[in-house]
């Protein structure tokens, strides 16, 4: 016996054997979860702006408008309705806000209680947000309402993704 | 005739002590209810299970009539409940079980929990069972949103949200879950599908074995 370490004959062929069926199984699986996880590496589908309304009909009171746009998900395609609270700021800035309520989902209305003027007001549990759509406090949502992304183009108010704000408050 | 057969098929590959180990052995007399009738305790995990091969038998079926596409997959729910034979009951069992496992699972926990029978050498059983108790968890959040009607959407809506909470890897997860980073649709319903019908179950089998494994090689906790 020599005083380097020996590798049995037993011991290589173990090493072998379970390299050979490690790289198999790698073989096996890797296309399967590389398969499998497909939707979290594709990368986000850059956001498309659509044509809303006439920049000239936005006043400084929030109005909503519909527009649609063609959703791809996976092989399914379809035309869904977006909506949207748009307004003019005193700078003269549009703002173009969602109307999901970031509690839990449901639409929230402008101006539509007598006790809470001015305000975005949610009817399922009385959500409730400032003009600037932050959630006011003390009441369920817990972040402001996203703002879609936007531009004016010949005088036509496109909108993009709505951005959400995190949590504001 | 069934004896003949038995001992022709037994003759040549001894197949008695395949079975016998399986299913002849003593029940303890403190696990047994004709002895101690508070000992019914004891039966809530076979119950758990009893409830599971049903769940199997009838999600097998189910899906001769289910499709998992968003166009037809409400429309089959309710051919295979309304035209099917027996449809209802088949559903039904499905449907009630769901629920009736997690009863049953829960008071299983119950009476382990306060037997103390987690207690060393069983410690990696009682683990076996936490994971075996979310698989369940999973199989119930994963075949609610099957039948996709607005219930199943808005509760998978809010479920995906709770994944999305997760600090860090949330919104990869949601992604990973339902297919696409902001719809709720074609894809989840697909996803959610094969995690019903495929990926949990094969987990949910390889821990049954491994729960039903380390009782027998362990025995049952003694009397209190």
């Amino acid at each position: 016996m020599s005083d380097k370490k020996q590798v049995s004959r037993r011991q290589f062929l173990n090493y072998t054997l379970t390299g050979v069926g490690g790289f198999m199984a790698a073989g096996m699986l890797a296309p399967m979860v590389r398969f499998a996880i497909d939707p979290v590496l594709k990368p986000s589908a850059a956001g498309e702006f659509a044509a809303v309304v006439e920049e000239s009909e936005i006043t400084n009171e929030p109005q909503r408008f519909n527009w649609k746009v063609d959703q791809k998900d996976g092989w399914y395609e379809s035309e869904v309705e977006k909506n949207a609270w748009v307004y003019k700021d005193e700078n003269g800035e549009i703002v173009a806000l969602s109307p999901i309520c970031t509690h839990l989902g449901c639409t929230v209305d402008w101006n539509s209680q007598e006790q809470f003027p001015d305000e975005f007001y949610c009817p399922c549990h009385g959500g409730r947000y400032t003009k600037d759509g932050v959630n006011v406090p003390n009441t369920p949502p817990t972040a402001p309402l996203p703002v879609y992304e936007h531009k004016v183009e010949e005088g036509m108010l496109y909108l993009g993704q709505a951005i959400s704000r995190g949590s504001g408050i | 005739m069934l004896q003949k057969i038995y001992d022709w098929v037994d003759e040549r590959m001894d197949i008695t002590p395949l079975w016998r180990d399986i299913a002849d052995h003593e029940v303890p007399e403190h696990v047994n209810p004709a002895h101690h009738f508070s000992a019914f305790v004891y039966c809530f995990g076979g119950l758990t299970f009893f409830v599971t091969v049903i769940q199997v038998l009838s999600g097998m079926f189910l899906t001769m009539y289910y499709v998992p596409d968003i166009e037809n997959a409400w429309e089959s729910v309710y051919y295979l409940q309304k035209e099917v034979a027996h449809g209802q009951i088949v559903r039904g069992m499905h449907h009630w079980g769901a629920s009736l496992v997690i009863v049953m699972l829960f008071l299983h926990t119950l009476r382990v929990f306060f037997q103390g029978a987690y207690k060393k050498p069983r410690e990696l059983n009682w683990i076996v069972g936490v994971l075996l108790f979310f698989v369940m968890l999973g199989l119930g959040f994963t075949g609610y949103l099957l039948p996709w009607d607005n219930k199943a959407y808005f509760a998978t809506q809010v479920g995906l949200e709770i994944a999305a909470a997760t600090p860090f890897i949330g919104e990869d997860l949601r992604t990973l879950l339902a297919g696409d980073p902001s719809i709720v649709g074609a894809q989840t319903l697909t996803r959610f599908f094969a995690i019903h019908v495929f990926f949990l179950p094969a987990a949910l089998f390889g821990l049954m074995a491994a729960h039903f494994i380390m009782i027998r090689k362990q025995g049952i906790s003694g009397p209190l």
